[in-house]
């Protein structure tokens, strides 16, 4: 198959970018999104052109390195699909494809795909955690935790924190990467006596990392690769509310 | 160069107690005093984000580096299966003696007693501190936690967390050391390669980074070096490993010191999906587990182009059925490996490569219903078919061994130090316990038990014998001479301006190893990867092209630079592949095996480990450290 590029090139976040035409001929649509970037840098490289800069690593779909949009959605057309495990048979003959990188203010870019998701780290440090020191723990099974809480914990833990969410929302907001965050340890009784703090001190990072606020447009679920699910939000704006609600009952 | 006499320096006494009394001898220091000490810490996958978090927690002020742009990237995120301790929570008579068994006999009989004991006594607590962390394990109904069993053993000792529990505990790991991050005792440099180690009187002392966003190369001091960069499975350029994965900072030790252990023994994961055009950039690995329920078969004519379903029964070679009567499909890792190597280099591969076997459903669906196998393969069944664009519920999956890890690494003594004072290696940096075959799920336990509970107490005993006057010391001569060298490595490699892409060398470097130093070995195969690794060496000095500029982000310049250390590594491989006159584990010289083709270990010539030194001026210096077995009978691995 052949295919019609046009991709953001950008040196770095002191230039402006802008957008670039490739042409691909005889595209194997077995191949890889991502082994067709190959192809197409190796074809830069041979003609002394910078090739593209795009993040990557495992290209299992798991480290969460990889994303971008492809024409105008994280990750591609493919439903629960990374972009290192997108496919060109997704795509077809002459078909047109516009590559950006994820655009948020949270998220600058640093060259042509590639951009920092270091504002997510420091969602996490500021409260992402159970605080417990090595040593300190007592026998695994001491703690029965309900088989259904256990799972759902799992399904909010599965997040990759590849930054599809806040690409796909209008705002550019994180809830649903913080709230699957604040979920997932929520609904442990290991994460139970810090819930308050937790979620107070996630939810001013987030804010102060100038993510955008949630409307509830589902945007974010409905391109996460790993499908977070809206209940995450729920559970958060919860959470939330009772941190705030005691924090005034104990002020009085 | 300076002999090494190498000393594990395993403590006396009872193998059961040994640790625990060790630890009372180490010296101790309070918060207070720790305070006073800088760590580098290199990688931040499992092992050195628990190393880090824990030696936070200590009061040690971290330094961690990592080419990623988070912790949380790191390739431990990719282990599917799980993590083996004995907790005997199923009453099926686990115990650490039996995990430890089990371990030492997986490796073929050449890992280190005292290593792997320990290894298998701390399993337990890792999945403690886990479960406090909140790591979400699988759990029964009962909400107790659950457990599988897994290739090599008899009993069901595996913790996971559905197919992602590399990625549960790495994230547990990942809030252990964003916590201390938080508290302003690690100091996290993403986005930095390690280019260089310093030594100062002998000593480790800090390291030299390139940041990948600027290319600035610049030194760190400290009083003591932890290096936790995985393993080296990408010398092969196709492997299960993450793009990045590379063996720079401990080929940069080895070149200043640090003894590099079996090289060789590298593992191949006998299911992985097949390699299928030359634009193929990495291989996948679908779990083990499928072999349960999966027969493996070719054809028994050569060259036979029919398609699977025209292929009748008596016409297919079910070949580990045939060879292995008693454990038939589930034969170990290594097994599995070489038997499909032998039947496609016959001829009878399949696909249009001709290089794949055929891992077929068709029974057990028949036998045991379609939701049956959905219910349990589910989501391996949805990847295979998205990469393959085929239907393993209608057509026989095919499958093909690959790299996956390697059990070679830095060699250490008991602390795990390397033969560099002030240097340390954990996980699969190091050699330490999983001899010349791993068994699956104990990589996880490896990783965690080395960071968070062993090298805490020995670098700390380290430091407790060292002044603490290194955290700002680069303005000494070594450092200066190290960045020097650094920029100019760097300045020679973007002045080749030659034809090829980087890709293109490790490519042909790739296939060199993989042909020669793979699956199987023989003496003149061996020596020919010698005599031709070299000549690759030489045309990447002299025909690399990388494009841009060193000065800002150039992700040609990074891999270059990994490259380089790959190709010299490769030689060193050969070197010892063609020393270890003998097949054990991963190790197959096709010239030591019985009559069905099985193996043949020599204990008398070969129980050693061989710990390499580097020579510049050629042939690699060997020293051996014996192993001592006085807990364990030495067998040979039968699976008929």
């Amino acid at each position: 198959m052949n295919i019609n590029l046009k991709i953001w090139r950008q040196k770095s976040n002191k230039t402006e970018g802008k957008l670039h035409k490739y042409r691909l001929e005889n595209v194997d649509p077995n191949i890889s999104f991502l082994e067709m970037l190959d192809i197409l840098n190796n074809k830069l490289i041979k003609e002394q052109q910078d090739p593209v800069a795009f993040d990557h690593d495992c290209r299992e779909g798991i480290c969460g390195s990889c994303g971008f949009m492809i024409n105008g959605r994280p990750h591609g057309p493919q439903k629960a699909t990374t972009v290192c495990q997108l496919h060109m048979r997704s795509f077809n003959d002459e078909d047109d494809i516009l590559l950006e990188p994820f655009r948020a203010k949270s998220f600058g870019v640093i060259k042509d795909l590639s951009v920092d998701r270091q504002s997510f780290d420091r969602i996490i440090s500021s409260a992402g955690f159970v605080s417990v020191n090595t040593g300190e723990a007592g026998e695994a099974n001491q703690i029965p935790i309900d088989k259904s809480n256990a799972d759902e914990a799992f399904l909010s833990a599965a997040c990759i924190g590849c930054g599809a969410c806040v690409a796909a929302c209008k705002n550019s907001s994180a809830m649903l990467f913080t709230s699957a965050k604040v979920s997932h340890l929520a609904l442990l009784p290991q994460g139970e006596k810090e819930k308050k703090e937790r979620v107070n001190k996630m939810v001013a990072t987030m804010d102060a990392e100038g993510f955008g606020a949630c409307t509830n447009t589902g945007a974010c679920s409905a391109e996460c690769p790993k499908e977070i699910g809206q209940t995450n939000i729920a559970r958060l704006n919860r959470e939330f509310i009772k941190a705030q609600a005691s924090n005034l009952f104990e002020k009085k | 160069m300076k002999d090494f006499i190498l000393n594990a320096k395993s403590p006396n006494g009872d193998l059961h107690t040994k640790w625990e009394d060790y630890k009372k001898t180490l010296n101790h220091l309070s918060p207070e005093e720790a305070n006073k000490y800088k760590v580098i810490i290199i990688g931040t996958g499992l092992a050195g984000a628990s190393a880090a978090a824990t030696l936070a927690e200590k009061g040690f002020n971290i330094h961690a580096f990592s080419y990623h742009e988070s912790p949380r990237r790191a390739h431990s995120i990719a282990a599917q299966g799980g993590i083996n301790a004995a907790k005997n929570y199923k009453k099926d008579g686990d115990s650490v003696m039996r995990l430890f068994y089990d371990t030492i006999k997986g490796g073929d009989f050449r890992s280190r007693e005292d290593n792997v004991y320990r290894l298998a006594e701390l399993s337990a607590n890792i999945i403690d501190q886990c479960v406090a962390q909140g790591v979400p394990f699988a759990r029964e109904y009962g909400g107790l936690l659950d457990n599988r069993s897994f290739g090599g053993v008899q009993v069901s000792r595996t913790f996971y967390a559905r197919g992602q529990t590399g990625q549960q505990l790495l994230l547990g790991a990942y809030s252990a050391l964003s916590r201390q991050t938080n508290a302003k005792k690690v100091k996290f440099y993403p986005r930095h390669d390690m280019l260089d180690i310093v030594t100062v009187d002998g000593k480790a002392k800090g390291v030299i980074t390139r940041n990948l966003l600027d290319g600035k190369i610049e030194a760190h001091s400290a009083d003591v070096v932890i290096l936790a960069t995985g393993g080296y499975s990408n010398v092969y350029y196709l492997s299960t490993n993450a793009m990045a994965s590379n063996v720079t900072a401990n080929w940069r030790a080895h070149k200043k010191g640090a003894l590099f252990a079996n090289p060789s023994f590298t593992q191949i994961h006998p299911t992985c999906i097949p390699v299928k055009n030359d634009f193929q950039s990495k291989l996948t690995l679908m779990s083990e587990s499928l072999r349960n329920d999966g027969r493996v078969w070719v054809p028994k004519k050569k060259n036979d182009t029919r398609k699977a379903s025209d292929i009748p029964e008596e016409e297919r070679d079910y070949y580990l059925e045939r060879i292995y009567p008693a454990f038939g499909n589930l034969v170990p890792r290594d097994v599995a490996s070489r038997r499909a190597k032998e039947v496609c280099d016959n001829g009878q591969g399949v696909g249009n490569t001709g290089i794949a076997v055929y891992l077929d459903f068709k029974k057990a669906i028949q036998e045991k219903g379609k939701d049956y196998i959905k219910e349990k393969y589910g989501n391996l069944f949805d990847m295979y078919q998205n990469i393959t664009d085929e239907n393993p519920y209608k057509t026989p999956m095919k499958i093909y061994p690959a790299v996956h890890y390697t059990m070679g690494g830095l060699w250490v003594d008991y602390n795990l130090m390397t033969t560099i004072p002030g240097l340390f290696s954990i996980g699969e940096s190091n050699f330490s316990d999983h001899g010349a075959n791993r068994l699956g799920a104990s990589a996880l336990m490896q990783g965690l038990a080395d960071g968070y509970f062993i090298s805490p107490h020995t670098v700390m005993d380290y430091l407790a014998k060292e002044k603490p006057n290194f955290s700002n010391k680069t303005e000494q001569k070594e450092f200066l001479d190290a960045v020097k060298e650094t920029e100019k490595d760097i300045e020679q490699i973007m002045s080749i301006k030659g034809e090829l892409v980087v890709d293109e060398v490790h490519r042909e470097l790739g296939k060199i190893v993989w042909d020669k130093v793979g699956m199987a070995r023989n003496k003149e195969g061996l020596e020919n990867a010698i005599s031709s690794i070299p000549k690759i060496k030489e045309k990447f000095w002299k025909n690399v092209s990388i494009p841009g500029s060193d000065k800002d982000m150039n992700q040609e310049l990074e891999k270059a630079l990994r490259l380089k250390d790959f190709i010299e590594l490769a030689e060193l491989m050969a070197y010892d592949a063609l020393d270890r006159n003998e097949s054990c584990g991963g190790h197959f010289r096709e010239e030591y095996q019985t009559k069905e083709n099985e193996a043949e270990r020599n204990d008398t010539d070969f129980k050693y480990v061989a710990a390499w030194g580097y020579n510049k001026d050629g042939k690699p210096h060997l020293f051996k450290e014996d192993l001592k077995y006085n807990n364990v009978k030495l067998k040979t691995r039968s699976y008929k």
